[in-house]
């Protein structure tokens, strides 16, 4: 670690690696001045206030989601609107609420279940994945099950080992569910609604450090029709050198580290998952037989992560076009420790992506005129 | 119709008076108002026991009832609980159930049937009393002893017996399995293989009944849903979680209890702090109601009261039926634990016979109409068996078939394109 700090100094130009220093970057980006700007928050709530106007059947249950205005104000405003039927306030019981939630959704409602994180669907993951993933299988498409399950998920701010798990691997090695995890505002819009208006069951999961960031959105995005279709990945920014995977709030530093790499001469295609279950298996494909390097960046566990599954599938299907490993990069092998120090360390940071980009690319100098 | 929750094994919340109907021999209604003694089968149990355990038991049988019924002045057929008709469908749902059951047993033995298989045998009067009292739109939600409750609510048994077999023709193609019957067409949601699963999915399903009326403005939506799970299940915490919500809700629901004393080997009394399950209800608001499960004419009144009051929007009921299974925990259960006398003891309180008593007694059929019932369902199995056998097996294609509702699982409808661009939705009115 200070080894390369030692020679970011060399080179003049250090970028601290805390979270301040994305929104600095953020401010040095051009963007016309009609451009509207956005928190993923607010894009959250207008997704769900949408739908629910669209839509009498979808309902929104959780704990603190009605008069509290939600845990983290996704579900603001929405209890005066729809009124206490609508968003429905639950006791602490997990276990009872998703499976309230997935009865309802047997008999064609369409529930929103909102955890207030992740976290505790431990607690529910038997109706999770019995009676919601499999129940569309085991009764042979007689009982479809239209239900969304969301809240954050993954690392936040000094929260300690039981809350700040990331479950994208979890839930996606599951047949049956669909998983998905947003980036921007308009992936949060747009895949929030698709996941609603879809009748399989959805786990979104989403990212507590992302609630406040503000993105820029086209009016396309503000639309009350648009949505995002599942399945499919996003090209943040094109390159030609090698091939970053990340998504939720890795995509974020995925961008600043392809920025950096930028300045040292290599070109870095950043791609947004998006949808982790369905993977976007050909998208990552095509990338890496263009580029012939992957790092696939993550903030879960080691093993068995997304990007254990994203190597397997590109091993497999792209061997040939390969020209070095590829690199992994996880959140640390540990239970998430609660000292700030130690909690940087054990997540991903943007110089633990360059560090590895380079590694991939062989080459730990810039070499010019290569952009 | 209150009253009639009154006098028997209830306390309502509030209400800590129950006792003095508790030995009320002149009650009109027929729930648990006596006791009877459970035949002490191991000493630990009667050393473990503290003065509560003495307590935990079973209702009166149908006999005391007949007898009870014969003492009073000459009946005029007004008295009885059941008209013929009645009396004969409850009679041959009952036989449908056992008849179903031994030909599992039989079938299983034979190769035909693998995996887990749970058989019903001795709890027949439970899903017959409750189940045949409810509408097509009622939905029964049950555990992996639902069989019997699948057949109650109309699904034909050539489909179970297939799905038995796994092959393509089941009520699920072969994909569910014994433990996981639905079918949507008659109600029947599962079938779970978790304990205490198909609890929070049954009050969902109530939920619905009560969102629809409510929210959608469905009118007419009063449809009831009953959760049958076990004695263990009763310790299980998403129990307590729903017992809380449907009362919390007031939802359409009743949870009805099958306690047959065994969780495959593990004895109610040693794995429960206060066996009485029917007085959980009280402590979550709504009305605990104890009744011999044996007998299925007493368990349609309590459901009968039961099931109106949820239609009528009064909340739940929690119903703890004692009953008994006269097989193992499952066909691969060598049953050791549970003793012979017990198990004689409740062979002679088989609700068939009980009902085919009280019908002879009441003049309500004769023998020739019970046999041609009898015969008439062995048939029917015959027939079921052999459609099964005759059924193909799944395709291969099927493996993949069925993981996701949308036919790709990436959002794409049957149209081809993608489902979240549904032109429909482009009339919403909300304002950021």
């Amino acid at each position: 670690m200070l080894g390369i700090l030692g020679k970011r100094v060399a080179r003049g130009g250090i970028y601290a690696s805390t979270i301040r220093s994305q929104s600095f970057l953020f401010a040095s980006k051009n963007y016309s001045s009609t451009a509207k700007e956005m928190t993923v928050r607010d894009a959250l709530n207008s997704a769900l206030d949408e739908e629910m106007s669209a839509d009498p059947k979808v309902f929104v249950m959780g704990e603190e989601v009605g008069e509290y205005q939600g845990a983290y104000k996704i579900s603001k405003g929405l209890l005066e609107k729809y009124g206490p039927d609508r968003v429905v306030d639950t006791p602490i019981t997990e276990a009872g609420f998703t499976g309230i939630g997935v009865g309802a959704a047997y008999h064609g409602l369409k529930p929103v279940i909102e955890f207030m994180t992740f976290n505790f669907s431990m607690q529910a993951i038997d109706h999770i994945i019995n009676s919601a993933a499999k129940s569309n299988y085991m009764s042979a498409g007689q009982i479809s099950v239209p239900i969304v399950f969301r809240g954050p998920n993954g690392a936040a701010a000094g929260v300690g080992a039981q809350h700040s798990h990331c479950y994208a691997a979890w839930y996606s090695s599951c047949p049956g569910l669909k998983v998905l995890a947003p980036y921007s505002s308009e992936d949060a819009r747009g895949l929030l609604k698709a996941a609603i208006r879809d009748p399989d069951p959805v786990v979104f999961l989403e990212n507590e450090l992302l609630y406040g960031e503000s993105f820029p959105v086209s009016a396309e995005v503000l639309d009350s029709s648009f949505c995002l279709p599942i399945g499919k990945a996003k090209i943040e920014r094109e390159g030609k050198d090698v091939t970053i995977t990340a998504f939720s709030k890795m995509v974020g530093f995925s961008l600043q580290a392809a920025e950096i790499l930028a300045k040292e001469g290599i070109s870095a295609e950043v791609i947004n998952l998006r949808s982790i279950r369905p993977l976007d298996r050909s998208t990552i494909n095509a990338s890496v037989r263009k580029t012939n390097r992957l790092v696939t960046v993550e903030e879960g566990f080691p093993q068995h992560g997304v990007g254990a599954e994203i190597c397997a599938s590109v091993v497999e299907d792209s061997f040939e076009y390969l020209d070095a490993p590829v690199e992994r990069i996880t959140g640390s092998d540990v239970p998430t420790p609660y000292a700030a120090n130690l909690e940087r360390m054990a997540f991903p940071q943007i110089e633990d992506i360059v560090r590895a980009a380079k590694r991939a690319c062989h080459r730990s100098v810039p070499m010019a005129a290569v952009a | 119709m209150a009253s009639a929750f009154y006098t028997i094994n209830t306390i309502q919340p509030g209400h800590r008076t129950a006792n003095k109907t508790f030995n009320n021999p002149n009650s009109p209604f027929l729930g648990s108002s006596r006791k009877l003694r459970l035949v002490p089968f191991s000493n630990t149990i009667q050393s473990a026991a503290s003065v509560r355990r003495q307590s935990t038991i079973v209702a009166v049988s149908s006999s005391d009832v007949v007898k009870k019924k014969k003492t009073n002045s000459s009946f005029s057929h007004s008295d009885l609980l059941i008209t013929r008709e009645e009396g004969l469908e409850l009679f041959e749902d009952m036989v449908l159930g056992r008849g179903f059951e031994d030909m599992c047993a039989q079938m299983y033995y034979r190769g035909k049937m693998f995996g887990f298989v749970h058989l019903y045998n001795g709890q027949e009067a439970v899903s017959t009393g409750f189940i045949k009292l409810l509408t097509k739109e009622d939905s029964v939600v049950s555990t992996y002893r639902d069989h019997v409750h699948a057949l109650s609510k109309g699904v034909p048994a050539r489909q179970v017996m297939s799905e038995l077999f796994g092959k393509t023709t089941g009520c699920c193609r072969g994909q569910g399995g014994s433990m996981h019957m639905f079918s949507k067409e008659f109600n029947v949601l599962g079938g779970f293989a978790f304990i205490g699963e198909g609890i929070p999915v049954a009050t969902g399903a109530a939920f619905t009944s009560k969102y629809r009326r409510e929210v959608l403005k469905e009118a007419d939506s009063d449809h009831v849903t009953l959760a049958f799970f076990g004695d263990g299940t009763c310790n299980n915490g998403q129990f307590f979680e729903c017992l809380n919500m449907a009362a919390l809700w007031k939802l359409p629901i009743v949870f009805v209890v099958e306690n047959n004393l065994w969780a495959i080997g593990m004895s109610h009394l040693r794995a429960t702090s206060d066996p009485e399950i029917w007085k959980k209800g009280p402590a979550f608001g709504m009305p605990g109601v104890h009744v011999d499960g044996m007998d299925v004419l007493k368990v349609r009144e309590v459901a009968k009261e039961a099931i109106g009051r949820a239609r009528r929007g009064e909340g739940p009921t929690l119903i703890e039926c004692e009953t008994y299974r006269f097989r193992g925990h499952s066909l691969a259960d060598p049953d050791e634990l549970r003793d012979p006398v017990e198990k004689s003891h409740y062979a002679t309180r088989d609700p068939i016979t009980a009902l085919k008593k009280y019908m002879f007694e009441h003049n309500l059929a004769k023998e020739d109409e019970f046999k041609a019932i009898e015969k008439k369902i062995e048939e029917m199995m015959e027939d079921a068996v052999e459609f099964a056998d005759a059924s193909p097996l799944p395709p291969r294609p099927q493996l993949l078939e069925n993981v996701f509702a949308d036919p790709k699982g990436f959002g794409i409808g049957p149209d081809g394109r993608y489902r979240c661009e549904d032109p429909k939705f482009t009339q919403g009115t909300a304002h950021v």
